[in-house]
């Protein structure tokens, strides 16, 4: 990767700390900077508090200790609207994601609520569905779509607000490997920063050329993906597991 | 899974009749059904007229007239209740075919079957002639409360995802040995009721996350507007002008 000159990262998280009003603490004090335009993997076992950290970045998850930045914006409560459009969630259950009549309707849904209209509004849905190769299916119920096309509309749907930067959670969870391989191309060809929970470690290394750790509330490591992924103790201490046969030095990334 | 989702009254077509503006249909269809139920229902003349003119609607919706028929069935209820009145009805008694039935309650019968199916069938008309979706768009363009057209739409779109997680619960239950076959097996029936409803209510819950992420907050954004213009006003108001032209003929005749 070049060294990018000094711009105001994407995402940065300081010293971010939180508990659940039952409380149970989940984050004790993350630290982490995304740069504009990276893809970063959120790699973590189950409970370590991904979750619990990907609703900190647009608010939804507020009042524990340290903060929040979005390109440069602070996540609190007054500037809640701009931070919701700067930052997409694709949560991980498209029928979760996708709650209007159609897909039309859906990814105008985001946008719309920032108030666009009209054919300024029909514009940024079609140019939201073509990044993810659905624009045919523009009037369908979602529930007429298979899976992997719901993932994809879920995809759009953030995509159309235009985000600074595009979370996703578990992005590859229930998708046939043909249906990972579309979403793998079209995630490469956007042009945003991008990150992604995942437990789908080929995927991470396929996509992400950095990756982070969260174990326990806390990062435990960041680097290079292949790095990270061929380092056996620490994969091991994280309950992090590659797939049978799977080689990460075997593969070559760019 | 998911089959027959669009709903199963809607015809497509590209009549004039589909291409009207819903608020301007829902709008024409309730003044005709205002002023077809204050008529007079001794006016029978009025009814036939009435009829007349959903024919006319019909044949412009080119909506065959079995189809029309058949989706009356609906009604069938109603014509059972209106068919005892006669017979259970007090008062002035009049003898047919050997049997003694009420005049009021043979005019009681003659109202609600009239009335009755004229609204059924001009209601068959705006369900076969407009889709689901903008039968609500037209509700939220009449100002009908926003909460219940977002109620509304949000049962369009999750009763399948709804639907399908139950077939998967009884697929489980059955897959596992049980067949409810009785009333000793309500119990088991009840405590699915009872995890459909926690499961429907932790997806409400993360709906909600999820259109809040989108900058939800507490309105649903206008994303399609449903406009009319003057002529297609006009256009649709055509039939309930007409009926009410009828219905004033048939309080002063
Ligand atoms: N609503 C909640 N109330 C209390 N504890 C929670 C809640 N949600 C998650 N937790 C706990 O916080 C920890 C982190 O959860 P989460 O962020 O969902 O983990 P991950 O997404 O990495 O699997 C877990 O131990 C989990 O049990
Ligand atoms: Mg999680």
């Amino acid at each position: 990767m070049t060294a990018t000159p000094a711009l105001t990262p994407s995402l940065e998280v300081a010293g971010l700390a939180y508990a659940y009003p039952d409380g149970h603490q989940a984050l004790y004090g993350v630290d982490l900077s995304v740069g504009r335009g990276e893809r970063v993997a959120l790699l973590g076992p189950n409970g370590a508090g991904k979750t619990t950290l990907v609703l900190h970045l647009n608010g939804i998850l507020a009042g524990g200790v340290g903060s929040v930045a979005v390109a440069g914006l602070p996540v609190e409560k007054r500037n809640l609207a701009e931070i919701r459009r700067r930052v997409g969630i694709v949560f991980q259950d498209p029928d979760d994601q996708l709650f209007m009549p159609t897909v039309r309707e859906d990814v105008a849904f985001g946008p719309a609520a920032a108030g666009m209209r009209g054919a300024e509004l029909e514009e940024r849905v079609g140019a939201a569905l073509d990044q993810v190769g659905m624009a045919d299916f523009a009037d369908r119920p979602p529930h007429h779509l298979s899976f992997g096309q719901r993932r994809r509309v879920a995809v759009a749907t953030v995509l159309a607000m235009r985000p600074e930067i595009l979370v996703l959670d578990e992005p590859s969870s229930n998708l046939d490997p043909a249906s990972r391989r579309e979403l793998a191309d079209i995630l490469r060809s956007l042009d945003v920063t991008v990150l992604m929970v995942t437990h789908d470690l080929p995927y991470a290394l396929e996509l992400c050329p950095r990756s982070v750790i969260l174990s326990e509330g806390v990062i435990a490591a960041d680097g290079r993906t292949q790095d990270l992924l061929c380092d056996e103790k620490l994969m091991r201490a994280h309950r992090l597991e590659l797939p049978f046969g799977f080689d990460p030095r075997s593969v070559s990334v760019a | 899974m998911g089959a027959g989702h669009a709903h199963r009254l809607y015809r497509p077509g590209h009549s004039p009749v589909h291409a009207l503006p819903p608020h301007c249909k829902l709008a024409a269809t309730f003044g005709f059904v205002l002023v077809v139920v204050s008529t007079p229902r001794e006016a029978v003349w009025a009814f036939g007229l009435y009829a007349l003119l959903l024919a006319g609607v019909a044949a412009v919706a080119r909506i065959p007239a079995g189809l029309l028929l058949r989706r009356l069935l609906i009604e069938i209820p109603f014509v059972a209740f209106a068919v005892l009145m006669p017979f259970v009805a007090e008062g002035e008694r009049v003898e047919v075919l050997g049997m003694s039935l009420s005049v009021s309650g043979l005019w009681g019968a003659w109202n609600v079957l009239a009335k009755g199916t004229l609204g059924v069938a001009a209601s068959v008309l705006l369900a076969s002639t407009t889709e689901l979706r903008a039968l609500l768009l037209g509700l939220q363009r009449l100002r009908l409360p926003p909460l219940l057209v977002q109620i509304a739409s949000f049962m369009i779109r999750y009763g399948d995802v709804i639907g399908d997680e139950l077939r998967r619960m009884s697929v489980a239950r059955r897959s596992r040995g049980f067949e409810a076959s009785g009333i000793r097996h309500w119990g088991v029936l009840a405590k699915t009721a009872g995890a459909l409803f926690i499961r429907s209510y932790e997806r409400g819950e993360r709906v909600y996350l999820a259109m809040v992420s989108r900058g939800y907050a507490g309105s649903m954004p206008v994303i399609d507007e449903a406009v009319a213009t003057r002529g297609q006003w006009a256009y649709a108001a055509v039939l309930p002008v007409t009926a009410l032209a009828v219905c004033l003929m048939g309080w002063t005749l």
